[in-house]
């Protein structure tokens, strides 16, 4: 059970894996995550589904490394099992036909956006899709991308590839300033790039959805620690989302709470790339 | 009546030879030394002590102790074997009817149910009826001679039980005893609910609870992780995936907030994220466990129960210099066991009664710094019969503390009664059931423990979950 079936790296730090779950591969819809811990001493993490596949029971995840588990994921093979894994968890997206819809997404959050292009596009929306990494060699899922978009717009931060600048403000001159309507915004990365867009889309009165990362433990509802504030009220990521209409999130709350743990996070870093930790 | 009575002159004729014998104390660890380690602070009777004590009951015709017990546990049976002592044979006895016993007779109130109904009781101190449990519980486990009873017949009826928690490991046993082919469904990577997630090491170890759900899995209950009902499959595809009946025992995980400001900053913790983090996750293991846990030097645990009390131990075994129990009313209302609040005293928690938060403060990393209280005053009976509390005007004050766990309860988690048509939830969404069968509005469907009453205790929930067996099997045989 679990069985990781295929591994690829599609960037320096981020890495695709296909994992054997006909339950969840059976389940899943897009916008829906699973959690994974690895062994016995692991933590819960939450990882998107970016695909699956019913036929071959199959789902898959693309991470970034960026501590311990990310990095002893990533040191996994073909053949390995999972301990454990849960889901499919949250909220599907809203999919319905809307007209023109634009995805944008960054870094990892690539990975994360790319199911809901799929998933708007097979609805019968124009999809244009943007996304945008730190540098061309950061970028990933650009064929699979443009397969299901109708337009994909590449930036990169350093100019190496596509649109030199970020995601934001590359949409609203490519898109917005030439006059095109848009019916809805999906936009799924890094904090300040989803902040940026909401910002843009506020002023324009596009409904915007996002995806939020926040940290879990059991993501059944049972915790409270994905806790976010949606229009003045306290949600849960897990169970109430992950998706909630971004121009009500409150965004510094959400940074400052998945900045919880950082202290703690490098310290087992620093202990696993040392080899200290024991496994 | 006249058993009764019997009862009594029996007490009478035997007080004259065992007066001078009281209650037997269990050894503890030291609050010192305990408050630096999370191991079991009681360390269990000596097979000496348990057999002093054992003879102390006097074996009454009409036990009320039974009575007192949710699953009827044969309470003289098994005590009477420990005074002969044949230890093997009591954990035997406690069996037939409790399939958790070293759990119950750690975490069971005895002193509102078996003990408080002990004739003993009447006039000095009941039987340690909780302490012999566990006595022969732990006997029998620790002896590695657990017998498993002869496999029974499969009767080919299939049951699914959603939950793997007190009520839910019950009905399994149960069931599974009747010749079913029973399936628990857990949404957590480990099996015991709340005995795994949320009672900590210290008040039951872990390694138990493993053992009484490995005794379930060679009885032939089969055990699936990872498996969210409502999310990996609903209970209408259950169904159709052949089983017969569905037991709904997911409890009421769900935790409270009280909505006030400064709620959501950073290390102000559910009680239920940080005994899972702590317990579940082996979080005070970090980092040879990979899961964090904030360790703060001033903790304050807002409430009054057992879980309060748990979390505001976990916090000074994490190294708090400040453990304290934040509750607005006093401690002759406070819902905690007498045992935990006297572990918790002993241990140097403080108790700051009369209290209540009214927001927090947090600094420019949006982490907790300090926390705004006011003092109540009781006034006049609520709804559950306790003076309820009223804040006294102008009494605000500020504390520092850097660690918050609000521990004002639960509520029920909705996953279910929103994947599944047609099954009633009340106002507060716990399911609705017709009576203490469990049978909801749903043919084939039933539900106990915490889900429907709303947070109580393991020992109601595996009442329900024996309930609801009884009911199942019934329901099933006519079918």
């Amino acid at each position: 059970m679990n069985k990781i079936i295929e591994k690829a790296s599609l960037s320096e730090n981020i890495v695709k894996m296909v994992l054997e779950s006909p339950v969840i591969a059976k389940k899943r819809k897009a916008g829906q995550f699973i959690i994974l811990k690895i062994n016995e001493k692991g933590e819960r993490i939450p990882l998107t589904i970016v695909d699956s596949d019913v036929q071959k029971g199959t789902i898959t995840i693309i991470f970034q490394i960026v501590g311990k588990t990310t990095a002893q994921l990533a040191a996994l093979n073909v053949g390995d099992s999972l301990q454990d894994l849960q889901g499919p968890l949250g909220h599907p997206t809203e999919i319905a036909h809307y007209g023109r819809v634009v995805c944008i997404g960054g870094g990892v959050g690539v990975g994360v956006v790319y199911p809901v292009i799929v998933a708007l596009k097979k609805a019968g929306n124009e999809v244009i899709s943007i996304i945008g990494s730190r540098t061309k060699a950061s970028l990933i899922l650009e064929k699979e991308i443009r397969e299901n978009s109708d337009r994909l717009i590449v930036t990169t931060d350093d100019g190496s590839y596509g649109i030199h600048g970020f995601v934001s403000s590359v949409f609203e001159q490519e898109v917005l300033d030439k006059g095109e309507h848009v019916d809805r915004v999906f936009t799924i990365g890094p904090v300040p790039m989803m902040v940026a867009v909401c910002k843009i889309t506020k002023l324009h009165r596009i409904k915007t959805i996002v995806s939020l990362n926040s940290i879990m433990v059991d993501a059944t509802g049972m915790c409270g620690a994905c806790r976010v504030n949606v229009a003045g009220k306290t949600k849960f990521t897990c169970v109430d989302g992950p998706e909630f209409d971004g121009h009500d999130v409150d965004f510094d709350l959400l940074s400052d709470r998945l900045r919880m743990y950082c202290d703690m996070e490098r310290e087992a870093y620093e202990k696993h790339k040392c080899g200290c930790d024991g496994n | 009546m006249k058993n009764i009575s019997a009862d009594v002159m029996e007490t009478k004729e035997t007080k004259v030879k065992k007066e001078k014998v009281p209650r037997q104390n269990m050894p503890e660890q030291d609050p010192k030394k305990r408050i630096r380690n999370f191991e079991e602070v009681p360390l269990g009777y000596s097979e000496k002590t348990a057999i002093i004590e054992a003879k102390r009951c006097i074996q009454c015709k009409n036990p009320g102790c039974v009575r007192g017990c949710p699953v009827d546990v044969k309470i003289p049976e098994f005590i009477q074997q420990i005074a002969e002592g044949r230890f093997i044979e009591a954990a035997l006895k406690l069996k037939e009817t409790n399939g958790l016993p070293a759990v119950c007779g750690r975490v069971c109130p005895q002193e509102d149910q078996c003990e408080k109904e002990c004739i003993l009781g009447k006039k000095g101190e009941p039987v340690a009826i909780g302490r012999l449990e566990r006595f022969a519980a732990d006997y029998e486990r620790n002896s590695g001679k657990i017998s498993i009873p002869p496999a029974v017949k499969p009767n080919g009826k299939k049951v699914a039980v959603a939950g793997a928690g007190p009520s839910g490991l019950t009905i399994a046993g149960d069931l599974v005893k009747l010749g079913y082919d029973v399936t628990i469904y857990e949404a957590l990577h480990k099996a015991g609910g709340v005995l795994v997630y949320g009672i900590p090491e210290f008040r039951l170890p872990k390694a138990i609870v493993e053992a009484e759900v490995e005794y379930l899995r060679k009885l032939g209950v089969k055990i699936e992780t990872n498996f969210v009902i409502g999310r990996t499959k609903t209970i209408d595809e259950l169904f159709a995936d052949g089983f017969d009946a569905v037991f709904i025992g997911v409890g009421a995980g769900a935790p409270v907030f009280m909505n006030i400001p400064g709620e959501n900053l950073g290390d102000i913790y559910s009680a239920n994220e940080y005994l899972t983090r702590s317990n579940l996750m082996k979080a005070y293991l970090f980092p040879e466990y990979d899961t964090p846990i904030v360790r703060g030097k001033k903790v304050a645990v807002v409430g009054g129960g057992n879980v309060a009390m748990d979390s505001v131990r976990t916090a000074l075994r994490l190294g708090a210099e400040r453990a304290m129990i934040i509750y607005r009313r006093t401690g002759v209302e406070m819902p905690a066991r007498q045992e935990e609040v006297h572990h918790a005293k002993e241990e140097g928690v403080e108790f700051l009664m009369l209290t209540n938060p009214l927001e927090y403060i947090g600094n420019s990393l949006g982490r907790v710094i300090g926390m705004k209280c006011i003092r109540m005053e009781l006034g006049e009976p609520d709804a559950s019969g306790r003076r309820s509390p009223v804040p006294i005007k102008g009494s605000e004050f500020v504390m520092d503390v850097d660690t918050v766990v609000v521990a004002v309860g639960t509520m029920a988690n909705p996953i279910i009664p929103a994947t599944t048509p047609n099954l009633h939830t009340n106002k507060w969404g716990y399911i609705s059931t017709h009576d203490a069968s469990g049978l909801t509005s749903r043919k084939g469907i039933y539900a106990g423990g915490d889900i429907v009453t709303g947070s109580a205790t393991v020992i109601l929930a595996m009442g329900a979950g024996r309930k609801a067996a009884n009911a199942i099997h019934e329901y099933l045989s006519g079918k």
